[in-house]
């Protein structure tokens, strides 16, 4: 961390001076291409916002790529009246527990694959990875049978369960490896006190792939959040309604009521809004879990 | 303590171990066993053999899917591996306007793939969409193409669509492998008197090899799961134009209620997953893909 830490500094410093020396064509080019991305980027979520402040009458009559002169929440309160509230609880009662167990289960998993040889725990491991290339949409025939045979079609647990098993491989993978980073003497010299398994995981572990833990955590959130097709074939009532549903039948019923919808789409991802407001790398970094470390 | 194996420790991988085997490995070989049924999904079943496996292809609709699938794989290459890795080269760099510009640039991130399906279907809405009307206003075409309603354009349309969700995501990618690269090696060409293109193909380009990789080989998994979007924009329409290999599984075991025909084809999804991952593990490993978070 040190180490690369003052290589960036220098390569800052590096790059500083050599971008003052020649402010040349390219400069202008580059800038130019990236202030054009910008536009195709941002533009359609700007649209989103000033669309939601809109009047069913001013999205109709107004300049469609112009913000209206008169904004209004109206289209807010519509949505709230609508049961977001319900769906937006929902939604987070699905993803709080799917982390929590995510997590949970991840950590303890990883623990004994870094500290045991055992052949079986190397077996159950491989296995895991291979959970990796398998695309959640395979499974989801015999899934959406076997939630309804437990009893659990159209219940927030029905959702929870499978969303579990399938975000264990590559969190599992993310605190495998940062667990392993841990430097074996710690383990040894708590270990002679007499330390059990638990006790090391709370005190060493925990403390130690806090960072980790929080990156993977974000990413299963987002994932959780946003899961669509879960909802879609294991969900049917309003009473067990999140939000990316929500958004859905909410389209089908107001077909042609822009404005209302999109203030929907905006509330539909609200936390990861804040999240990105209040601390724009841990949600980058999270979003980014297992594709970099 | 040692390294071994105590109750303690099996007590420990159990909850993983059984939430995996239960909610994802038992239902992916309940899959291969449904693709042998006849069956609706609520009465009896009847066990058939290949009989789904040769019906699936006799009518050419799953050959239909699965060349749908490969055009999006190609499609979203094509459009998301040269954007993101100018980005990422570009947002490397270290002036101020740059860090602003980034900060907008990856609100697309935080939408989900419905969020995002429903917003463009608005956009691209051939009454009263935002993009034929800046299009009539600037004198470009007619002023009423219908985009996502066109077989021609709707899979081109929706490629592109994807590609505008994900490229912040692979720019990331591409700005940390930038990070990664010794700033030494740009000295040494600056000093060679090496002009900014030959330092970006024979520095840049090479240095940045495994995330290349590592980038087309996760477009070329997602590509296999693309639905939510799919399902929100066109719903596999106009006719089948968009249905693409998980769409098309959807539509049979969902919509048709036909179990084996679906079984079939998510079975096919797996295997292609799997196929897709292994040439992962192949050329890049993961352990050559650490650290590229760092100086982000």
């Amino acid at each position: 961390m040190m180490v690369t830490d003052v290589a960036h500094t220098n390569a800052n410093v590096g790059l500083k001076t050599r971008r003052r020396r020649r402010p040349t064509w390219y400069n202008v080019v580059f800038s130019l291409m990236g202030i054009i991305w910008l536009i195709i980027a941002f533009y359609p979520v700007f649209y989103m916002l000033m669309t939601s402040l809109r009047s069913q009458q001013g999205y109709l009559l107004g300049i469609p790529w112009l913000p209206s002169l008169h904004p209004t929440f109206e289209n807010y309160g519509t949505v709230v009246q609508a049961g977001f509230a319900h769906y937006f609880l929902n939604s987070l009662i699905v993803s709080v527990c799917s982390v929590a167990l995510i997590i949970a289960c991840s950590l303890l998993c990883a623990y004994v694959v870094v500290r045991s040889r055992n052949r079986i725990v190397r077996i159950i491991f491989d296995v895991f990875l291979v959970g990796l290339a398998l695309p959640i949409q395979a499974a989801i025939i015999p899934i959406y049978v076997l939630i309804t045979k437990m009893g659990l079609y159209d219940t927030l647990l029905g959702l929870i369960l499978p969303s579990v098993a399938f975000g264990l491989p590559l969190t599992l993978l993310i605190l495998v490896n940062f667990v392993r980073d841990i430097p074996n003497e710690l383990y040894e010299s708590m270990g002679l006190e007499g330390a059990s398994d638990f006790r090391l995981l709370r005190h060493l572990v925990i403390p130690l792939a806090l960072p980790a833990l929080i990156s993977v955590s974000i990413y299963d959130f987002v994932q959780a959040w946003n899961n669509f097709l879960f909802p879609l074939v294991l969900t049917q009532s309003d009473s067990s309604r999140v939000m990316p549903m929500a958004i859905v039948s909410f389209q089908g019923q107001y077909t042609m009521n822009v404005p209302v919808t999109m203030a929907a789409v905006l509330l539909s991802a609200l936390p990861l809004i804040l999240a990105y407001i209040f601390g724009r790398r841990y949600l980058l970094r999270g979003m980014l879990a297992g594709f970099g470390k | 303590m040692g390294s071994g194996m105590n109750w303690q420790r099996w007590l420990m991988i159990v909850p993983a171990v059984v939430f995996f085997a239960v909610f994802a490995l038992f239902p992916m070989l309940m899959a291969v066993y449904y693709s042998g049924l006849t069956w609706n999904g609520i009465g009896s079943a009847k066990w058939v053999g290949l009989l789904n496996w040769g019906n699936v292809f006799h009518d050419g609709e799953a050959l239909h899917a699965i060349v749908l699938t490969v055009e999006v794989m190609v499609l979203s290459w094509v459009f998301q591996t040269p954007i993101s890795l100018l980005l990422g080269v570009f947002l490397a760099g270290r002036q101020k306007h740059r860090a602003v510009l980034g900060v907008f640039y990856f609100v697309p991130l935080l939408f989900s793939s419905v969020a995002i399906g429903v917003t463009w279907s608005y956009m691209l809405n051939p009454n009263f969409g935002l993009v034929d009307a800046l299009l009539k206003s600037l004198h470009i075409g007619n002023g009423n193409q219908n985009w996502l309603g066109n077989t021609h354009l709707a899979l081109l349309v929706v490629s592109m669509i994807i590609a505008w969700q994900f490229i912040p995501f692979h720019s990331l990618l591409y700005q940390g492998g930038v990070k990664q690269i010794p700033d030494s090696l740009y000295e040494a060409a600056t000093i060679d008197g090496a002009s900014v293109w030959s330092s970006f193909f024979s520095i840049t380009l090479p240095q940045l090899k495994y995330t290349i990789i590592t980038s087309s080989v996760l477009i070329l998994t997602g590509s296999l799961t693309y639905f939510d979007l799919i399902y929100v924009l066109t719903d596999g329409g106009p006719g089948n134009a968009t249905t693409v290999l998980a769409m098309d599984m959807y539509k049979q075991a969902f919509v048709n209620q036909n179990i084996g025909l679906g079984s079939v084809l998510a079975v096919i999804l797996a295997v292609a997953g799997v196929l897709l991952s292994i040439l992962t593990l192949r050329f890049t490993g993961f352990n050559r893909m650490e650290s590229q978070l760092e100086g982000m």
